[in-house]
C-alpha cells in the first residue's frame, strides 16, 4: 500500500519534472530563434493585433471594475482607521504594482492562451505544421516565435492602459460614490506614485506576456489527435499559464521586494 | 533516385516497420498499397524527417536524407490527405507559400503570377486566388494542395492518400492532374493510396507493404498477373484471404 502510493507519488515527480524540462528546452528553443534570420513579419504583426489589439477590450474592462471595487473596498477598510483619504494613492498603486498586470495576463491567459493552442493544436491536426515542414519551413520559428515576441512586447502596454483606466475605475467611484473633490483625487493619485510601481508592473507585464504565448504555442504544438486532443490541449495551455503568471508573480514581487 | 535500406520503425511495444527496402528510380512514379494501419504514412513520414527511424538508411541520389534534409525539401512537394491547406492565407497565399518566404522570395506581384499559374495548371481560375481555403470544396482543396506541391517545380513529390474522402469523377480528375504533372515535370513520385483506380491511373511501378515489410514490388502492367495472395486479396477487394478483415 505504502510503496504503491510512493511508486505513484515517484511517477507523478518524474512527471513534472520531465513535462517542466520540456518547457524549457521549448522556451530556450523560441528564445534562441528570436535573434536568427528570418523573421516572419507578417506573423508578428498579425499576431500583435490578435494579442495586444483585441485584448484591449477584455483588459480595459477587467481593470475598471476592479480599480472601481477597490476603492470601495480600500475605503471600508481605511474607515476603520480614519484613514479614507488613503483612496487614491492606494488605489494607484494596488492597480499599477500587482492587480492591473495580475488581472491582465490572466485575462489575456484566458483569452490568448486558449486561441494559440486551439489555433495551433488544430492545425497539428489537420497536418498543416507537417504541411510547414515540407516546405521548408521551422513550425516552432514560424508559428511560435512571432506568437511570443508580440505578447512579450503587447501586454505591458495593455497593463500600462489597463492601469490607467483602473485608476479611473477608482476615481469614478471615489468622486461619484464616496464624495472625493476630483481634482484632490487625481492629485493625490499622482504625488503617491513611483515611476518603480509602473516600471515593476509593466516588467511583470512582458514577463506574463511571454509566458502565455508560451504555454499557447507549446500546448499546441504538443496537442493530441482530434478534437479532444485539441480541446485538451486548450485547457492545459489556459491552466498552466494562469499558474504560472500567478508563481512568476509571486517571484518577481520577491525580487522587486528585495531589491 | 530514392533508396530506402532495411526501414525499421517502432512505436512502444507496436513495430510498424520491420526492414522496408525500396527504390525509386528518377522520374519513376512509385505506388504504395497496403491496408489501413500497414505504416504507408510512418513511410512517408520517415523520408521526410517528420518521424525518425529505428533503424536504416534513406538516400537520395545517393546522399543521405538526414544529412540533406535542407537541400531534399528545397526540391519537394507534397499533396497531404486533407489537402493541409494553411487557413489563414488565401488560396494564392497557399500556393505562392514557398515563393512569398525564403530562400526562394519573389516580389508579392510575381509570387502571385505564379500561384494563378499553377491554379491554371490544376484546372482552377483566377476567382479561387482570393478565395480562403474554409470556402473551397474538398476537391477544389485538393487541387489548390496540387498546385501548392508544384509551385516550385519540384524534383520529387509525395501524394498522400490524395483521392481520398473524393467522389469518382473528381478522384479521376485528381488522378489525371497527377499523372499529367509528374509527366510534364519529369518529377520523381511515391503516391501512398488505397484507392485502385488510382494505382492504375499514376503508377509506373506498385510496391504492397504488408506487416511492416514490403510484401510484393513490380511494375504496374505485373500486378494483375502476380501470383501473391496478398496482392491478389488487396487489388480485388476480397474478403476472404491471408489478410485479416479486423485488424
Amino acid at each position: 500500500m505504502i510503496l504503491t502510493a510512493l511508486a505513484a507519488l515517484g511517477r507523478g515527480t518524474l512527471g513534472g519534472l520531465a513535462a517542466a524540462g520540456r518547457v524549457g528546452l521549448f522556451a530556450g528553443a523560441v528564445v534562441s530563434h528570436l535573434f536568427r534570420p528570418p523573421f516572419y513579419r507578417r506573423e508578428f504583426l498579425v499576431a500583435l493585433l490578435q494579442i495586444g489589439w483585441l485584448s484591449l477590450p477584455v483588459v480595459g474592462l477587467t481593470a475598471v471594475f476592479t480599480g472601481a471595487a477597490l476603492a470601495l473596498q480600500i475605503y471600508a477598510g481605511g474607515a476603520r482607521f480614519s484613514a479614507e483619504s488613503v483612496v487614491p494613492s492606494i488605489v494607484a498603486i494596488g492597480m499599477v504594482r500587482e492587480l492591473g498586470p495580475v488581472l491582465g495576463g490572466l485575462m489575456v491567459a484566458a483569452r490568448v492562451a486558449s486561441s494559440i493552442a486551439a489555433e495551433i493544436g488544430t492545425m497539428k491536426v489537420t497536418e498543416q505544421i507537417d504541411a510547414l515542414v515540407t516546405l521548408s519551413t521551422n513550425p516552432l520559428k514560424y508559428l511560435a516565435v512571432p506568437r511570443v515576441l508580440a505578447a512579450t512586447l503587447s501586454v505591458p502596454v495593455l497593463v500600462a492602459v489597463g492601469d490607467i483606466i483602473g485608476v479611473m475605475g477608482g476615481w469614478l467611484v471615489g468622486t461619484g460614490r464616496l464624495g472625493f473633490n476630483s481634482s484632490t483625487y487625481l492629485r493625490n493619485t499622482w504625488e503617491y506614485l513611483e515611476v518603480w510601481d509602473v516600471g515593476s508592473g509593466l516588467v511583470k507585464g512582458a514577463a506574463f506576456g511571454f509566458i502565455v504565448a508560451l504555454m499557447g504555442c507549446y500546448h499546441g504544438m504538443n496537442s493530441g489527435r482530434g478534437a479532444q486532443g485539441v480541446g485538451a490541449a486548450t485547457k492545459s495551455a489556459v491552466v498552466a499559464a494562469s499558474i504560472l503568471i500567478l508563481a512568476a508573480n509571486y517571484l518577481l514581487t520577491e525580487v522587486f521586494f528585495s531589491a | 533516385m530514392i533508396e530506402i535500406e532495411g526501414l525499421q520503425k517502432s512505436f512502444g511495444a507496436k513495430q510498424v516497420l520491420r526492414g522496408v527496402s525500396l527504390r525509386v528510380d528518377r522520374g519513376e512514379s512509385l505506388v504504395v498499397i497496403g491496408g489501413s494501419g500497414t505504416g504507408k504514412s510512418v513511410l512517408l513520414k520517415c523520408i521526410l524527417g517528420l518521424v525518425r527511424p529505428d533503424a536504416g538508411t534513406i538516400t537520395v541520389n545517393g546522399a543521405p536524407v538526414a544529412a540533406h534534409r535542407e537541400a531534399f525539401l528545397g526540391r519537394f512537394g507534397m499533396l497531404f490527405q486533407g489537402a493541409a491547406l494553411f487557413d489563414s492565407l488565401t488560396v494564392w497565399q497557399n500556393v505562392a507559400f514557398r515563393l512569398l518566404r525564403g530562400p526562394e522570395r519573389r516580389p508579392k506581384a510575381e509570387a502571385r503570377a505564379v500561384a494563378v499559374e499553377k491554379l491554371a495548371r490544376v484546372g482552377l481560375g483566377p476567382e479561387v486566388a482570393d478565395l480562403f481555403p474554409a470556402e473551397l470544396s474538398g476537391g477544389m482543396q485538393k487541387r489548390v494542395g496540387l498546385a501548392r506541391a508544384i509551385a516550385t517545380d519540384p524534383t520529387v513529390i509525395f501524394f498522400d492518400e490524395p483521392t481520398t474522402g473524393l467522389d469518382p469523377i473528381m478522384a479521376g480528375v485528381i488522378n489525371a492532374l497527377i499523372n499529367s504533372v509528374v509527366r510534364e515535370m519529369g518529377a520523381t513520385a511515391i503516391t501512398i493510396t488505397h484507392d485502385m483506380s488510382s494505382v492504375r491511373a499514376i503508377a509506373d511501378k506498385v510496391a504492397m507493404l504488408h506487416a511492416g515489410k514490403i510484401r510484393w514490388h513490380g511494375p504496374i502492367a505485373d500486378m494483375d498477373s502476380t501470383s501473391d495472395p496478398y496482392v491478389h486479396q488487396f487489388i480485388h477487394g476480397l474478403a476472404e484471404g491471408p489478410i485479416a478483415a479486423v485488424r
